[in-house]
């Protein structure tokens, strides 16, 4: 890069040059202006966060329904915004490793048995009362109550007790778990004053941003902690406000027309248009989750796996990460895991699309007629054309898919992991082990594959005990295979969050554990003068 | 006014109470055959059986229907909407703000469309059939036939977009002060105003030329009064009973048909908070909804029955 355009960047990031003029600058050195705009945000990224103003996020994903009681969250806005007044024992950063948050160390007995979390002291929460080692058992305990509403009552279950000690916290969990640090980082387990027993949805935390509004399905808005523990990284707007639209194309021009600076899933379908409007920056990030199409391995005809192998070597992937991520995305083999996860083996064969190896699997299935597939435009976006892509791709092995369209008003209480063969998706977890405890383990609630192998249940018992990272490794490679090969689950690809920020926005960090910069956008990006 | 009139008008309120009465059976029976529960909806695809069944009891979802029902109507004749099961929320609360968010942009809608309406109305009566009356339906005709959320995406993407004019977030809350909120709401009233026009005047129109065929229309012709003043003096006041009608029918959808221009506009109105709570199931609100929709409904139609029978002596005395 011409080193002129890099001073010129800087002066605009200490303000001493206007936006405007850059832009024209970097034109006359025959620069476009994508590129223009990136070296800008880096720039403003040394150049380090300015202070003040009112960052707006325009969010898909609120409802008038949504509460502020953690234990209810599941949409994005609540939970996006109460990763700004709210905060966790721990931080999962984009590079996958913990960050200390409320809790400042930890560490456990050689059996990953025992767990003891020393507290951060000084830190206050938004009523002026100190937070203390209390408030933490008291939150754990409210969201290990079996008759909690809890979001995180599967995360808890694994835990036989939480006790203080002095200013730690110790858990002692029934089984052993290397990966507890990892659970602490739920969004539901924000540290609430006595745990929230008084009043679950008061919206008190310790975050660099205090609730003022909370109106829900329209906006909700943090006015900056003057006494956060940790201004300096975060917080650095005075004001924060999510606006719900959840229309995607009224957030495209509320961010066209300035309204906000920042918005959440941009469709792939668009991102080529948003990406050609002056001054906007999508922000795409590779990210743990995935679509799926699910088939109950204990239900006819899917209990063959042969059928099922039939159908993975039927899925044309890079077909579908083209036409239904736009190339927003990467393709999937058939297990649940990519390289956004901690201990992931990348030298897994992968599975290419087949018609051959697909018709033959099929006769070898002895299965006659068609196979019915159900999904509705819920399951995923897109999940209508990509059942279509599918049905298109098999038939050229000789399979043929019937494609049922249900309707999206209780498409997960009467199809998902009811039905034997859907389409469906997943967020992803923060590790290996929390994805396949929910999803892949025999006594898992949400086995929504019926994938009941005691060879695979039994190391992924042992692996949550093992501390060796090449051991664990190991481990993990051998169940990726063993669903690869066995399970009922097609991951054709694992979907890019896509987001977008106008001009204004500065600090913007690449992280791929959640949508919106990992879910800190509103506290870690700040708005350039 | 009279006896019979005041016998009339008690008739209708009565009438339109019992109709409410039979709406609330029909509303409370509609939101039983939903599929899918208020439970399974709160906990969604992370709901685990034991965290459902816990959620169902504490629900009292398990009572029987007809238990359900009159507990309900109970509760609303006292006052009490009761509690959104979603959020726990008071719903008389928050739907007091929402209606009242919907009210003010029908109202507005209706100050901007009304008027306009029934002026272009009796312009294209003056000069019917002429180029003024064929470019006056034609634009109206246009308008009404585009999709409200074509209009509405075409005005954003000029007005607020490329204008910057009006903003294209209609956001409105407490405390903001009326010029601001005019500004928030000019878009979705212009949408809403070229969605309800044509039908209003072509009914204006429709009307007064009905009435212009009358041999006194005529009479006044020849006392030599000008084509305007038939008009408002002897055609149009003739021609309210049916205009109150749709009029009154156009501000019912003004309340409850908003729904698409709404989301389109993100404005906290009752549409939306509506459409939040059907999907999550949460019966209550959405039970609360649909009373107050029908409400809404029945007393308009009322004013319009009642504005009839007041304008035409004809109907106080049935035969």
């Amino acid at each position: 890069m011409s080193k002129e355009l890099d001073y010129l960047s800087r002066k605009v990031a200490r303000g001493h040059l206007s936006r405007r003029d850059f832009l024209g600058r970097a034109a006359a050195l025959g620069v476009t202006t994508v590129l223009a705009n990136s070296l800008l945000s880096s720039a403003a990224l040394a150049e380090g966060p300015v202070k003040g103003g009112t960052l707006k996020a325009g969010m898909q994903g609120g409802a008038s329904t949504d509460s502020m009681d953690p234990a209810t969250w599941q949409s994005q806005v609540p939970y996006k915004f109460g990763r700004q007044w709210g905060e966790q024992l721990v931080e999962i950063q984009a590079d996958g490793t913990l960050n200390p948050k409320l809790a400042t160390e930890w560490g456990s007995t050689p059996d990953a048995k025992v767990w003891t979390f020393k507290i951060r002291k000084g830190v206050q929460f938004h009523n002026g009362k100190e937070m203390t080692a209390d408030d933490v058992v008291a939150t754990m305990e409210r969201h290990s109550d079996a008759n909690s509403k809890s979001g995180a009552l599967g995360v808890m279950k694994g835990i036989d007790n939480v006790k203080k000690d002095g200013d730690t916290v110790v858990f002692t969990l029934k089984e052993p778990n290397a990966d507890l640090p990892f659970l602490m980082d739920d969004y539901h387990l924000m540290i609430q004053p006595n745990g929230g027993k008084d009043k679950p949805t008061a919206g008190i935390g310790t975050g660099p941003y205090k609730v003022v509004k909370d109106e829900p399905g329209v906006r909700h808005i943090g006015e900056k902690f003057a006494s956060y523990w940790d201004g300096d990284k975060r917080g650095h707007a005075d004001q924060i406000e999510i606006i719900v639209i959840n229309d995607a194309t009224a957030r495209t021009s509320a961010l066209q027309s300035g309204q906000v600076h920042m918005i959440n899933r941009v469709e792939p379908k668009i991102v080529d248009l948003v990406k050609r409007v002056p001054g906007v920056t999508i922000q795409n990030v590779a990210g743990k989750g995935h679509y799926v199409f699910i088939a109950h391995c204990n239900t006819a005809p899917f209990n063959n796996n042969d059928l099922r192998l039939a159908l993975k070597y039927a899925m044309n992937r890079e077909d579908m990460v083209q036409k239904i991520l736009r190339g927003y995305g990467s393709i999937g083999n058939d297990f649940p895991i990519n390289k956004a996860y901690p201990l992931f083996s990348d030298d897994i064969e992968q599975r290419a699309y087949d018609p051959d190896k697909a018709a033959f699997h099929f006769k070898k299935s002895g299965h006659d007629g068609s196979v019915l597939l159900r999904t509705s435009d819920v399951a995923f976006p897109g999940a209508i054309d990509a059942a279509q892509l599918f049905q298109q791709s098999a038939a050229k092995a000789g399979i043929k898919i019937e494609v049922k369209r249900e309707p999206g008003d209780g498409y997960w209480s009467e199809v998902w992991n009811k039905q034997p063969f859907s389409e469906s998706y997943w967020g992803g977890r923060p590790t290996q082990d929390q994805m396949y405890s929910t999803a892949y383990l025999s006594t898992a609630d949400w086995n929504d594959t019926r994938f009941f192998n005691e060879k695979f249940d039994k190391t992924l018992i042992a692996a949550r005990g093992e501390l060796d990272p090449a051991k664990r490794k190991q481990m993990y490679r051998d169940m990726s295979v063993t669903v690869r090969d066995e399970g009922g689950v097609i991951v054709p690809m694992f979907n890019d969050f896509i987001d977008a920020t106008s001009a204004k926005v500065g600090g913007w960090v690449k992280d791929g554990n959640q949508e919106m910069s990992g879910g800190y956008a509103l506290s870690r990006c700040w708005l350039m003068a | 006014m009279s006896g019979p009139v005041l016998k009339l008008v008690a008739q209708r309120i009565v009438m339109g109470l019992l109709l409410l009465l039979a709406v609330s059976v029909l509303i409370f029976a509609g939101t039983q055959i939903l599929p899918g529960d208020v439970a399974q909806s709160i906990l969604g695809q992370s709901a685990t059986p034991e965290a459902l069944a816990n959620l169902r009891r504490d629900m009292g979802l398990n009572d029987p229907a007809y238990i359900r029902y009159l507990h309900w109507l109970g509760g609303i004749l006292t006052g009490d909407l009761g509690t959104a099961l979603s959020s726990g929320q008071d719903i008389a609360t928050s739907l007091k703000g929402r209606l009242w968010n919907t009210l003010f942009l029908a109202f507005w809608a209706a100050v901007v469309s009304i008027p306009l309406a029934i002026a272009l109305g009796l312009l294209a009566v003056r000069y019917r059939n002429g180029w003024v009356d064929k470019l006056i339906s034609g634009l109206g005709l246009a308008s009404t036939s585009l999709p409200e959320f074509f209009t509405g995406y075409l005005l954003i993407y000029f007005v607020a977009v490329r204008l910057q004019w009006f903003p294209s977030v209609s956001t409105v809350y407490d405390g903001m002060p009326l010029g601001e909120r005019l500004s928030a709401i000019a878009l979705p009233v212009t949408v809403l105003t070229l969605v309800v026009l044509a039908h209003m005047m072509r009914m204006t129109r429709a009307a007064i030329l009905n009435v212009m065929q009358s041999a006194y229309i005529e009479t006044a012709e020849l006392k030599g009064l000008t084509p305007l003043q038939i008009i408002t003096r002897h055609a149009f006041p003739n021609a309210i009973a049916p205009i109150v009608n749709v009029v009154m029918l156009n501000l019912a959808f003004l309340v409850v048909g908003v729904v698409v221009v709404e989301v389109i506009f993100v404005y906290p109105g009752m549409g939306q908070y509506l459409v939040d709570h059907v999907a999550k199931r949460d019966v209550p609100v959405v039970q609360a909804c649909g009373l107050v929709f029908a409400a809404v409904y029945i007393t308009l139609n009322i004013i319009a029955d009642i504005v009839a029978i007041v304008s035409n002596p004809r109907l106080r005395h049935p035969k």
